[in-house]
This record gives C-alpha cells, sequence and structure tokens, in this order.
C-alpha cells in the first residue's frame, strides 16, 4: 500500500504567472525513506504544504494515508508529523514544555510515546529546562524531530531538516531517521546531493517538476555519459577551453577538478590530452557518477553554462 | 475545551516569561496616569498681558490694574506704542495685547461708549483664545461698574444687574483629572486589547509557530479563543490597577456601580480583541501589525472625546466618531464615575459596544478561516 499518492498537483503564485509545482505525480510507498532533492525554489516546501493540508493545491490530487488532503485535512493532521524548513517551536518556552506542549495537543504523553523519541531525547535531556531559543542548532532540529514525532505519526515530513546544521549532527540526524524507517513512512527534502545516497528513493525537483524518480542506485545507473575528472593550473584557462570544445555536455566546478560529461563516443581520454594540450599540470582520471553529477546531467538542458 | 486549556497554559506560560509584556501590564498604566491627567491640562493660566495704554487716565489705570490683580494674566509690559506691543508678541513674550485709545476716558463721560482693541497671538489657538475671552469678561465686569459709579443712585437702581454664578455639576471644583484619569484609563485598556494581542499572534506567524499549530488536530475557535481570553483577562488588570491608582492617588471613587464598568469593559474588550484579531489576520509581520495599530489608534484617541469634546466637533467628524469604540468607552466610564450612572444609563452604549464584538470578531473569523 502507498503511504503517499500524489497525482497532477499544480500550484501556482501570482494568479498563475509562478509555477512552484507543475504537474507532480508519485507516491511514497509504507515504510520507505522518501527523499525531494532539488535546489532552492525547487517547490520542495510547496509540496510539503500541500500534503500537510497546510496550503490547497490549484489541480491534482494528493492522499495521505488513503486520506484526501483537502476532504480528509483533519483526520491527516492527527497522523502526520510535520517539521517545517524554519525552526518554529516556542523560543520562549524550555525543551521540556514545548515537548510536553505539543505531546498534549495530539492527546498524549512524552512518557507514552518515550520510546520512539528516545534516542533523540536522551542527547536533549541535559538541556530540558533551557529555552528552546537558546539551543544550538543541531539541538533545535533535534528538537524539532521530537516535537514532530512524539504524537506517533503514521508518515513524517521533514522539509530540509540538515540545512544550517554541522557535519558531525547531519550524519547523527540521518542515522536517527534510518533508525526510524523501520515504524514510520518519512518524506524528507534536501539540497544536498550527499543525503540523497541515504535515501530508498529519491525524486529530483527542479523549477516545480520531478526530473527523475529511482533509487539513488537506479538514478547513477541511468548516466549513460563518461564522466572525467580534469585538474590543472590554470583551472579559469581550462574551464573556458573545454566548454569551447565541440560534444562537451557538460563542464562544472567540483571541489578542486572540474566535471567534464559528454556522450561516450564523442570523445577519448587521449584525444582529449591532446587537445587541452597547452595547459600546464594536467590531471584527467575517469570517474563514477554521483548522484550531484545525475543531477546535473538532468538540469544540463535548462541551465545555460 | 482541553485542547482549549492547553493553549490557554502555555499562553500565559510564555507571557510569564515574557518581561516586555508585564513591564506594558504594570508600568503603563502606573506610569501614564500618574503623569497624564497632571500635564494634559487645558486650564489656561498665565496670560501674558501687555496694554498699549494711550490713555493715561484713571480710567485706564483701574482697567490695567484690574486685569494685572486677575489670576489668568500677568501684566508684562505698559507702553504707549502699539507697534512696540506687536513686537513683544512675535518675540512670544505676551499673548494678548490690548490698546486703550487716547480718549477713552473722555468718550465714557461724555458719549457713554468707548472702544478697546484687544490683539490675540493665535499661535497657540487655545491660549489666545480663552485669553481674549477671560479679557473681556473683565472688560465687562470693569463696564459694569464705572457704569453704577457714574449713575446718580437714588431710591432704586435704574441699571439692573443680572449677575450669573454657575455651579459645576459632578464636577464642582472642575478638577482635569476627574475628567481625564477615566479617559485615560480607557486608551489603556484599548492598548492592551488590541495592541498586544494583534502582536501575540503575528509574532506567531512570524515566527513559524503557527506552521506547527495548523498541522495539529487544534480548530480554528480553539487557536482564536486561546489568544483572545489571555489578552481579555489583562485587560481586567490593567483596568483594575488603573481604577486602584485612581482611587489612591486622585481620590476618585466612582458614583455608579463599579460593575457596571466591569460588566461594559468586557463587551468593549471584545470589540477590541476583535480589531486586534483583524489587524493580526491582514499584516504578516509585527511591524505591520504595529504600524496599523498605531493609526487606529491615533484616529481612536484623537475621535474619542477625551482630549476635545465630540459635540465641538463639525458633524461630519461627529459621524466619523459614532464608529468609534474609544468614544462609547469614556462616555460611559465618565457617566459612571462622575454622575453614577445606572445600567438603564449605559445601554445604548453596550448595545453599540456588543454590535461592533459581533462584527470585528465575525470579520476576522471570516478571514481568518480562508486557507490560502
Amino acid at each position: 500500500m502507498s503511504a503517499v499518492i500524489v497525482e497532477h498537483i499544480t500550484k501556482t503564485f501570482n494568479k498563475g504567472k509562478i509555477k512552484a509545482l507543475d504537474n507532480v505525480s508519485f507516491s511514497v510507498q509504507e515504510g520507505e525513506l522518501f527523499g525531494l532533492i532539488g535546489p532552492d525554489g525547487a517547490g520542495k516546501t510547496s509540496l510539503f504544504r500541500i500534503l500537510t493540508t497546510l496550503w490547497l493545491a490549484d489541480s491534482g490530487k494528493a492522499e495521505v494515508k488513503g486520506l484526501d488532503v483537502v476532504q480528509d485535512y483533519k483526520a491527516i493532521r492527527k497522523r502526520i508529523g510535520y517539521m517545517p524548513g524554519k525552526f518554529s517551536l516556542y523560543q520562549d518556552l524550555t525543551v521540556e514544555e514545548n515537548l510536553s506542549f505539543f505531546a498534549t495537543l495530539f492527546n498524549t504523553t512524552i512518557r507514552e510515546n518515550y520510546d520512539l523519541v528516545k534516542d533523540i531525547y536522551v542527547q536533549l535531556e541535559p538541556f530540558k529546562d533551557r529555552k528552546a531559543g537558546k539551543l544550538s542548532g543541531g539541538m533545535k532540529q533535534k528538537l524539532a524531530l521530537c516535537c514532530a514525532l512524539i504524537h506517533k505519526p503514521d508518515v513524517l515530513f521533514l522539509d530540509e531538516p540538515t540545512t544550517g546544521v554541522d557535519p558531525v549532527s547531519r550524519k547523527e540526524f540521518w542515522e536517527m531517521l534510518r533508525r526510524l524507517q523501520s515504524r514510520i513512512t518519512i518524506i524528507v527534502s534536501t539540497p544536498y546531493m550527499d543525503e540523497a545516497t541515504l535515501c530508498d528513493r529519491i525524486a529530483l525537483m527542479q523549477d516545480g517538476r520531478i526530473m527523475q524518480l529511482d533509487t539513488p542506485e537506479g538514478i547513477v545507473r541511468s548516466f549513460n555519459d563518461t564522466l572525467l575528472s580534469i585538474r590543472g593550473n590554470d583551472m579559469f584557462g581550462l574551464i573556458g577551453a573545454i566548454r569551447a570544445l565541440p560534444e562537451i555536455s557538460g563542464c562544472y566546478a567540483f571541489g578542486e577538478s572540474l566535471h567534464v560529461r559528454f556522450p561516450a563516443d564523442a570523445w577519448t581520454e587521449t584525444g582529449l590530452r591532446s587537445a587541452l594540450e597547452q595547459f600546464s599540470g594536467l590531471v584527467i582520471e575517469p570517474i563514477t557518477p554521483g548522484i550531484e553529477d545525475c543531477f546535473m546531467a538532468l538540469i544540463e538542458p535548462h541551465a545555460a553554462h | 475545551m482541553r485542547t482549549l486549556m492547553i493553549l490557554l497554559r502555555k499562553e500565559f506560560q510564555q507571557i510569564r516569561r515574557n518581561p516586555a509584556i508585564l513591564r506594558i501590564i504594570f508600568m503603563m498604566p502606573a506610569v501614564q496616569l500618574l503623569i497624564l491627567p497632571l500635564a494634559a491640562d487645558y486650564e489656561v493660566k498665565n496670560v501674558n498681558l501687555t496694554v498699549v495704554d494711550n490713555n493715561h487716565s484713571d480710567y485706564s489705570r483701574r482697567l490695567i490694574n484690574k486685569l494685572a490683580a486677575n489670576d489668568h494674566f500677568t501684566l508684562v509690559g505698559v507702553t504707549d506704542n502699539y507697534k512696540e506691543a506687536l513686537v513683544t508678541i512675535e518675540q512670544d513674550k505676551s499673548d494678548i495685547v490690548l490698546t486703550i485709545p487716547p480718549h477713552f476716558d473722555r468718550e465714557i463721560i461724555r458719549e457713554d461708549e468707548a472702544a478697546l482693541h484687544l490683539s490675540a497671538n493665535a499661535v497657540n489657538g487655545a491660549k489666545g483664545n480663552i485669553g481674549a475671552a477671560y479679557a473681556q469678561s473683565i472688560i465687562a465686569d470693569f463696564n459694569n461698574e464705572i457704569r453704577r459709579e457714574l449713575l446718580a443712585m437714588p431710591r432704586m437702581n435704574p441699571a439692573p444687574v443680572i449677575e450669573v454664578t454657575t455651579i459645576n455639576r459632578f464636577n464642582d471644583t472642575m478638577a482635569y483629572a476627574i475628567f481625564m484619569v477615566p479617559g485615560i484609563l480607557v486608551i489603556l485598556v484599548t492598548m492592551v486589547g488590541s495592541f498586544l494581542a494583534s502582536l501575540n499572534i503575528v509574532h506567531e506567524k512570524e515566527v513559524g509557530t503557527i506552521e506547527q499549530l495548523n498541522v495539529s488536530p487544534i480548530k480554528k475557535h480553539q487557536f482564536i479563543l486561546g489568544k483572545l481570553i489571555p489578552f481579555w483577562l489583562l485587560g481586567f488588570v490593567v483596568l483594575t490597577i488603573g481604577l486602584l491608582i485612581a482611587r489612591v492617588v486622585y481620590g476618585i471613587i466612582p458614583e455608579g456601580n463599579l460593575g457596571l464598568i466591569y460588566l461594559f469593559a468586557g463587551v468593549y474588550l471584545l470589540a477590541l480583541l476583535g480589531i486586534g484579531l483583524l489587524i493580526s489576520t491582514v499584516s504578516e509581520t509585527q511591524q505591520q501589525a504595529m504600524l496599523m495599530s498605531f493609526f487606529f489608534m491615533m484616529i481612536f484617541i484623537l475621535m474619542g472625546g477625551l482630549y476635545t469634546s465630540i459635540d465641538s466637533m463639525p458633524e461630519w467628524a461627529q459621524v466619523v466618531t459614532r464608529f468609534n469604540p474609544v468614544r462609547y468607552f469614556i462616555e460611559v466610564m465618565r457617566m459612571v464615575i462622575m454622575k453614577g450612572s445606572t445600567f438603564r444609563d449605559i445601554l445604548p452604549n453596550l448595545y453599540v459596544i456588543g454590535g461592533m464584538a459581533v462584527f470585528f470578531n465575525g470579520l476576522a473569523i471570516l478571514l481568518y478561516r480562508k486557507r490560502s
């Protein structure tokens, strides 16, 4: 059974001038950790707001746990947990007060569902009398996750939970999600491509559309082009020279090197090397693509170099 | 009901922890009630008078002495040059210039008629106006005096004199505080009602906590009641503190039933909270809400009859004040505190405010319901 079904959802702003979501359809299986990956403005938050019954879509249909997001919004609200991208707990209440407030709102107590939040809450417990506004970024996110979980939701919506969180906390946060996944369906959005590989399935989003939807491995597998990592002494000159070559479908800076993508039969490594012979210190290595490379390949037709 | 209690508990937890709100609730009434009634005083004292005496007669000297002896006037100079006197007005040294013409005494005796000339500085309109009026009444008094002297006094007085004495009902000493304190109290209650509640709701929007509440099974009316009730109660707290200050500091003890004031305040606060709610639904940030509240407050205060009497406003302005809730509460406050009015007397005002409460809250809830 599908936990979430989205069919042809479209949402526009400014009387149709801005398309936040453009005919989006997908479904999320029970117990899945589903990732929405895309840059800012891709439409991830709009999608969350529609699924969490905060906004109405212009057209299309969506269901959460078999309940319609428009008709059954009251029932849905009892069964979902939502963690907005912006920290939205009461900063002037303490950790414990926040958690018990949200627990009692859903007619439950911290103790009743303690096992669900235990892993996270033990880390927060030393600070339970501290005001939420005084917590560090990572702690805030953990508290927000606790508050979204405390009523034992069936589906958890996490909108960019790790944005602005340090790398260690990010890693911890994802480990928690993996542990929760056995009991709860999770939909998470993130602009970080490295987090995509931790999901069961991901949807790559851009400009309100889903570009590709597959498992992280499936998405990497569908990458048919050749990808090379090229480094040289004059990186700036190099990037211009490569982009000027024929049949290069993508060339972008990636850390300290350039990732160059082209159809498999267009170039050979030696051919490329001789075309760039005027550059000193040239290092060319074939590499396996990551999610980010796949994403760049997908958006290339849309974005100018 | 249970959900409402949870929301209320949370709200009070937050209010208790917010030093700014506590300060506003306890300090604002104290400071405003202690300072404003003493400062916002319309009684015009110290009208500076310059006399241009071109006559230098007994009569002119008597008139000058009479004016100078009056409490309201301070004689700042006597000259015989009108231009010189006008310069003192320009320099703001005098407010009124009285010119006595050269043949003042002769005209009084021979022609039974003499003219005087008053120039008032209208830059400070109230002072000029009231000063001139004072001067006129003193001159009229002087006129009677000399008329009686000039007439022979046989068996009866051929010049009948009607003397007017006034009793100020409900405020016999015309104490300004008794008039101002109830009005200022209304303004304080109004601020708590409209400002605090709307700022509080908009704060939830601004911080984003409203999102969390919206995805929880809280119903709209529970959320709204959870916001209104705390500030409704706070309004009463401010009112009580204000009435206590009025009693202790100014000795103002309501002539009428105190319960009537609380009853009216209860309905009045509902109307005000409705306005606050309305403001919060149309603003996204606290700044917007603040500016909008400010706009309304200015109109409410200036057109509420606190400082300027509504009866002396132009016709159209009087019509506008009918839509001003502050006006009705100030009326009721003064009626109950000064006149000892009864429930029946305040009933018309109660109806209007009740109507406003229903209207504003209804409109706010209607706008609030709309989901984008």
